[in-house]
């Protein structure tokens, strides 16, 4: 985890928490969030992403704790007082409005004079790329230019947090795509400090700087894209972040420098220490992509450590695989009631060793490529 | 799913006939109007005269500018009340005696006309008798249909502000609005075409009350739906044909208007919206 | 574990703003408590007060004689009401009627609100304007219009005796027979738009799917259709029975001295014989009546808007 520290932090939610009757939508939840950040809350539904959104922008009142906002405590203001702005899910694009007069709506609100308004209008404007748009209706607008008005509506107050609730959801994939690229670049151009929420992992690891994995109202990680890839801390994150393979089983020897765990599948050499004992119980995550797959066992020149030859790999059967274009994946039955999941990159258009359904194959990754969970 | 054939005979014969039903006494109504006889029924020749007679019922003439006077102040009256009400219900699911809010609001719809113009008179006459006001007469009526009207002026605002998105009213008060900004240039344009039809329907209701105005009126307060009962219950009237034609005429025409009108928009509406696929797609 | 959601209510503004919370609902709120509730509660206590000894006004319920607290209660109007066989068939009467008109507006109005559900949608709002023009004009005249129509010299006489079919005029008007006309003919709207209402919402994708799965059009029709406007068949006969009960102008106009209806009753007791405590208690006794429908309404429109409002 990224360390920072609490003079720094722009925006600080402090244990804050929300329940509805018996139901805690957000429990104890603590943030600290970097001036100029894009942070994404990610989480499945009803995890509380979207109830500590309503929270920051005044929608909700916390049942308890406090948020600041650049050292102000905004925990108790309407959301009128607040210097946040949201960019909504469905766009809430008032439709009786003209584009122009959307984004125009915010500045008429803090009565500025016309002039400026109109200035800052023709700014945003050409910000999303929609100055001949100006005077149309929103039904007069598909749907990824509705949301640039949307974009510029919330930004044109140059607010201080930016909160967007699901951007991307209602676009499709190409679409999706594009804009992910298109928006962050414009939100970073802004500078604007940024809390999104998603459902959407890929959305989540592209756009931010930052993510919190949610769960029934915890956060269960907080981190780096990659970070919270490539070092989940708990066999939910592991899983819930792409895909990944879990063996469980017990630590049989527990070193500074490696550790050996012994799975029903296989003898796993981790070249890292970890914190634990031996006879622990543990689960060992390799993800799909690290795998690599042959016909034959490895030898060990393919091996990253002579040690671990003998380990880190499994016989198996391919019973299934999945052709997305650019890479496969691999289906390896290994036992009664394991099956692992293996994806490997069509480098070469054409491969005579191609690999299909019913062939026998070794399985095997390196020990630096496993994460050791604990729980 | 395409209806069968049978299906398709059926259905027009049923509409027709149904139809038929509905329009047959109005038709007569209206033909009776130009009937040249006393006898309104018997056939006697073509005339306009009783429409010229019209002009000097001086009963019906004061009669109808008092109704419309009643009608469209309870109208508004009921409109504004059952705004309120409809916000209330919608924005806020959960509040003290709730229940018994919905129930009060939902009840002048089936309750039978002669018990809300009873239970409103034994009130007013029990008011009055401690106050001194009010008197039988216009107040009294405009209350008992405002009371009417706000039950179906309810009902209009709270299926429109249902269908409304909700987040429109959020995005408002987080770009800076406060709460009666947002009501005054967000929710009210929204939702002003079904504050239109409820004030039309509540105007109507108004204008065609009989029984809860017999039991708040006073002397000298007739409605014109009081004068045309009287003399509906003697007996056939020329005069009131004529009114009837009027009638039907002017809420014909309304109609007709409005749902050009409004056919007008929908069309602007899909032009608009399948020039902006074409957009997006291009 | 779904948290509920918060997008039905407003921002939590309770704390900070109450006065404006307060107002909107308490502004029709005491209204309806003034002109709805007070109005109930008071004619409960005239139906049981006993008239002054002048025969002007009403004794008080609870007043202080000698120095001892008096109750003055006066159930003979009810114990009246419910022992006289007239006031007892005529309560019998008006439900009976109010039941025959429901049927009849649910056979007639069923079928009509489906084709009308089913027409092709750029046909479907001129339809909508033909059958709202009837229900926007006055009621009243076009109960008057059948007065016309079945009247002895009406065009309905003429035209059997002009074919021949009767050589006297059918005596119609004044009848059960017209009385139920009239009803039928202004309840019918009612049944019909409600119905409307939830047939045109309906999913058709849930019939296609049934016709795919083998069933039958008739089948379909009685075991998908039917059931899921159970709410709007619910809806449309609240509001054809409730009133039809009580109503006055149609049995007035064109009911006859054997059409007993209690609505009539209690305009005579209140116009004709200025028995204010009779018709208080006529009034009672009827919303006792018509207590049970009403909740029962109540409850669908709930159902309905819950369904609406995520």
């Amino acid at each position: 985890m990224t360390p920072t520290s609490p003079a720094s932090s722009f925006l600080r939610v402090e244990q804050l928490s929300k329940h509805f009757d018996e139901v805690k939508a957000v429990d104890e939840v603590s943030l600290d969030i970097q001036q100029g950040e894009i942070f994404a809350l990610l989480g499945g539904s009803g995890c509380g992403k979207s109830t500590l959104l309503r929270m920051l922008a005044g929608f909700e009142s916390p049942t308890s704790g406090q948020i600041h906002l650049a050292g102000q405590s905004i925990g108790d203001m309407p959301p009128f007082e607040r210097p946040i702005n949201m960019m909504f899910q469905s766009y809430a694009l008032f439709p009786h409005m003209t584009v122009a007069q959307n984004i125009a709506f915010g500045l008429e609100c803090d009565q500025l004079p016309p002039s400026d308004i109109d200035a800052r209008v023709q700014e945003m404007l050409t910000l999303v790329q929609l100055k001949p748009y100006a005077k149309r209706k929103p039904h007069q607008l598909s749907g990824g230019q509705q949301q640039r008005v949307a974009l510029a509506r919330s930004l044109a107050k140059r607010p201080r947090l930016l909160l967007l609730d699901e951007p991307l959801g209602a676009l499709d994939k190409k679409l999706r795509e594009q804009t992910q690229i298109e928006l962050v670049n414009i939100l970073k151009k802004v500078g604007v400090t940024c809390v999104m929420v998603t459902h959407d992992q890929e959305e989540a690891m592209a756009m931010a700087d930052r993510i919190a994995i949610m769960r029934d109202g915890k956060i269960l990680q907080l981190g780096a894209p990659m970070d919270i890839y490539e070092t989940p801390s708990s066999r939910y994150v592991a899983d819930f972040i792409g895909n990944v393979n879990l063996f469980a089983g017990k630590v049989v020897v527990d070193e500074a420098d490696h550790v050996i765990i012994e799975t029903p599948q296989c003898r796993h050499y981790v070249s890292h220490g970890i914190t634990g004992t031996e006879n622990m119980e543990v689960s060992v995550a390799v993800r799909p992509e690290k795998i690599c797959l042959s016909p034959a066992e490895p030898t060990e020149q393919e091996r990253e450590l002579p040690a671990e030859v003998g380990h880190n790999q499994v016989k198996g059967r391919i019973v299934g695989l999945a052709y997305f274009g650019s890479f496969t994946t691999y289906h390896v039955q290994i036992d009664d009631r394991t099956t692992l999941k293996a994806t490997l990159a069509n480098a070469a258009r054409h491969e005579d060793r191609r690999l299909s359904v019913g062939d026998d194959v070794w399985a095997w990754w390196d020990g630096s490529d496993v994460v050791v969970l604990t729980h | 799913m395409k209806p069968s054939l049978w299906g398709k005979r059926l259905s027009i014969t049923w509409m027709l006939a149904i139809y038929f039903f509905l329009y047959l006494p109005i038709a007569t109504l209206v033909a009776y109007s130009f009937n040249d006889s006393k006898m309104v029924t018997l056939w006697g020749g073509f005339t306009w005269r009783w429409y010229a007679e019209l002009w000097n019922d001086r009963d019906i003439m004061e009669a109808f500018k008092l109704s419309l006077q009643i009608a469209l102040i309870s109208a508004t009256l009921s409109v504004v009340l059952g705004t309120l009400a409809a916000l209330a219900l919608v924005r806020y699911p959960l509040f003290q005696g709730r229940a018994l809010f919905s129930s009060m609001v939902n009840a002048p719809l089936v309750m039978p006309d002669v018990i809300v113009g009873l239970s409103l008179l034994l009130m007013l006459v029990a008011i009055q008798k401690t106050f001194g006001v009010p008197e039988r007469g216009m107040m009294t009526i405009i209350m008992g249909h405002s009371l009417l009207g706000m039950a179906y002026a309810t009902v209009v605002v709270r299926s429109r502000l249902l269908e409304m998105d909700k987040s429109l009213e959020e995005a408002a008060l987080d770009l800076g609005a406060k709460p009666l900004r947002v009501f005054r240039r967000i929710t009210l344009p929204i939702i002003a075409q079904a504050l239109l039809s409820a004030w039309l329907l509540t105007f109507t209701i108004s204008l065609d009350d009989v029984v809860i105005t017999a039991f708040l009126s006073g002397p000298g307060s007739n409605t014109l739906p009081i004068v045309i009962f009287s003399r509906a219950k003697l007996g056939l009237n020329p005069m009131v044909n004529v009114v009837a034609t009027l009638t039907v005429v002017v809420v014909g025409g309304a109609l007709l208007l409005s749902s050009l009108w409004m056919a007008r928009q929908e069309r602007q509406r899909a032009r608009d919206m399948a020039l902006a696929w074409k957009l997006e797609t291009t | 574990m779904q948290a509920p959601s918060s997008h039905a209510s407003p921002p939590d503004q309770g704390r900070r703003q109450p006065w404006g919370r307060w107002s909107l609902i308490g502004i029709p709120y005491l209204w309806l408590v003034v002109f709805f509730m007070l109005p109930c509660l008071i004619v409960f206590k005239i139906s049981m007060s006993e008239l002054a000894d002048s025969g002007i006004g009403f004794l008080d319920m609870v007043s202080l004689q000698d120095g001892v607290w008096q109750l003055r209660l006066k159930f003979s109007n009810y114990t009246f009401l419910l022992t006289d066989s007239l006031y007892l068939l005529t309560y019998l009467s008006s439900i009976g009627y109010a039941l025959l008109t429901t049927c009849i507006c649910l056979l007639l109005g069923y079928p009509f609100a489906y084709f009308l559900a089913r027409s092709s949608a750029s046909l479907r709002p001129l339809l909508m304007m033909l059958v709202m023009l009837p229900f926007w004009t006055s009621f009243l005249l076009r109960i008057y219009a059948w007065a016309g129509l079945l009247d002895n010299n009406g065009l309905i006489n003429q035209l059997l005796m002009s074919f021949g079919l009767v050589t006297e005029p059918v005596l119609m008007m004044h009848t059960p027979f017209s009385l139920e006309i009239g009803m039928v003919y202004v309840y019918l709207p009612f049944m019909v738009l409600p119905l409307y209402a939830n047939l045109v919402k309906m999913d058709l994708r849930l019939l296609e799917a049934a016709a795919d799965l083998g069933a039958k059009p008739w089948t379909i029709f009685r075991r998908v259709t039917i059931p899921l406007s159970t709410n709007g068949i619910l809806a449309g006969s609240m509001l054809v029975f409730i009133p039809c009960v009580g109503e006055y102008v149609i049995p007035a106009l064109l009911g006859g001295a054997d059409t007993l209806n209690i609505g009539r009753v209690l305009w005579d007791e209140f116009f004709n014989n200025n028995d204010w405590a009779m018709a208080s208690s006529v009034a009672i006794v009827m919303m006792l009546l018509i207590l049970g429908p009403m909740t029962w309404f109540n409850r669908i429109q709930a159902n309905e808007h819950t369904k609406a409002s995520p």
